[in-house]
């Protein structure tokens, strides 16, 4: 049991995976493009700007579950003191980051020949920028800090922020009138996308997750060997 | 199976989750008049003592039928199926701006039937499909 927590073993266990995944990503991305730009029909009143939604629905996915995640190590790490844990989080927030930023980004591409504006100061939007801010915090959060111990103080704290911003975006289409369209997509009931237009959304969501899942095992591994390298100096 | 000080942690941490959640609603509560987005024709009927000079949106569907143009200014009727809002605006709409689709309005209110806008906003709602689908459902719909 033991054996799959030592850090050699998960290195070398790493390894393995990312010369999978380094062979498998990029062919899916190709494949998650096609289906979105050529494949996939143009939307019924959005014409072809509805393509930006395979590329900014899975990202704002992936930014959210990956603050779900960072949150849930950091608060692990505060609480029971696993230091590896700290490893998984340095490794997931920029990536976390990254799909924010690119989530409102898109998102602000779409807005104007739709909505007709960039950008608009309603709940989705507003608690989306503020997610932007909680991950720079908490990167700023282990990044300015030398003392561990205080920077899971930090880290968990801002966790605990940012899971109730988390709520908040999940339903702040529901709870306040905002300019952002409800939810389409819901495990309880049938999606309002038509299948035609799902399919490429499902495609990028798994290319862009196994992408993420590329980056992370790569930025792991050069934690791992920070670590290793700073206790050899110790 | 907690040691002391990992107890002690816990219910730090479930304190500033109370504290923080608690402190968050309460903000909310006291800003959710700039956390609306925009009212409803319905709302805007409840609201007693109207400011004119105040900059507001209001939002919810243009009736279909009501878009009436005239040189450089476009009038419609905003409603939320229950109460209605007469719109002017003069400029450009958004491409997406139609009659039964979803609008939101910035401007100011004259009274409680007429609104002066200065920026039309499209609103889109969570419907995805193709235009061929789109078309069936029309004509079953007839």
């Amino acid at each position: 049991m033991f054996k799959y927590l030592n850090p050699s073993y998960i290195f070398t266990i790493t390894g393995k995976i990312l010369n999978v995944l380094k062979f498998i990503v990029t062919p899916i991305i190709i494949i998650g493009v096609i289906f979105s730009v050529f494949v996939s029909p143009i939307d019924y009143i959005q014409g072809d700007a509805v393509r930006i939604m395979y590329i900014h629905v899975p990202s704002a996915w992936i930014s959210l579950i990956c603050f779900a995640a960072i949150s849930f190590l950091a608060i692990l790490n505060f609480l029971f003191k696993i230091k590896s844990a700290t490893l998984f989080y340095k490794s997931l927030a920029p990536i976390g980051l990254t799909f924010c930023f690119i989530a409102i980004f898109t998102g602000a591409l779409w807005g104007q020949p739709t909505w007709g504006t960039w950008w608009a100061w309603d709940a989705r939007l507003t608690s989306m920028l503020i997610l932007s801010f909680f991950y720079i915090i908490f990167i700023c959060g282990y990044k300015l800090t030398s003392n561990s111990e205080r920077s899971a103080k930090i880290c968990s704290f801002i966790s605990v922020l940012g899971l109730i911003n988390l709520i908040i975006i999940k339903y702040s289409v529901s709870w306040w009138p905002t300019l952002h369209q409800p939810s389409s997509i819901s495990l309880f009931r049938e999606s309002t996308v038509h299948l035609s237009m799902l399919i490429p959304l499902i495609i990028m969501l798994f290319a862009l997750l196994l992408y993420s899942a590329l980056i992370f095992l790569m930025k792991y591994r050069i934690e791992t060997i920070r670590v290793k390298k700073k206790s050899l100096k110790d | 199976m907690l040691n002391p000080k990992a107890k002690i942690r816990l219910s730090i941490l479930v304190g500033a989750i109370l504290f923080s959640a608690i402190s968050i609603f309460l903000i909310f509560k006291t800003l959710e008049d700039n956390i609306i987005y925009f009212y409803s024709p319905s709302e805007i009927k409840q609201i007693n003592d109207i400011d004119t000079n105040k900059s507001i949106r209001v939002g919810g569907m243009v009736k279909d039928g009501s878009i009436q143009t005239k040189k450089d200014e476009i009038k419609f009727i905003v409603t939320d199926f229950k109460n209605e809002i007469i719109v002017t605006f003069s400029g450009t709409v958004p491409a997406l701006f139609a009659e039964g689709k979803g609008v939101v309005a910035e401007g100011k209110l004259q009274d409680k039937e007429f609104f002066l806008a200065k920026r039309i906003l499209a609103k889109h709602d969570e419907n995805y499909m193709p235009p061929e689908i789109n078309k069936n459902l029309e004509q079953n719909a007839k």
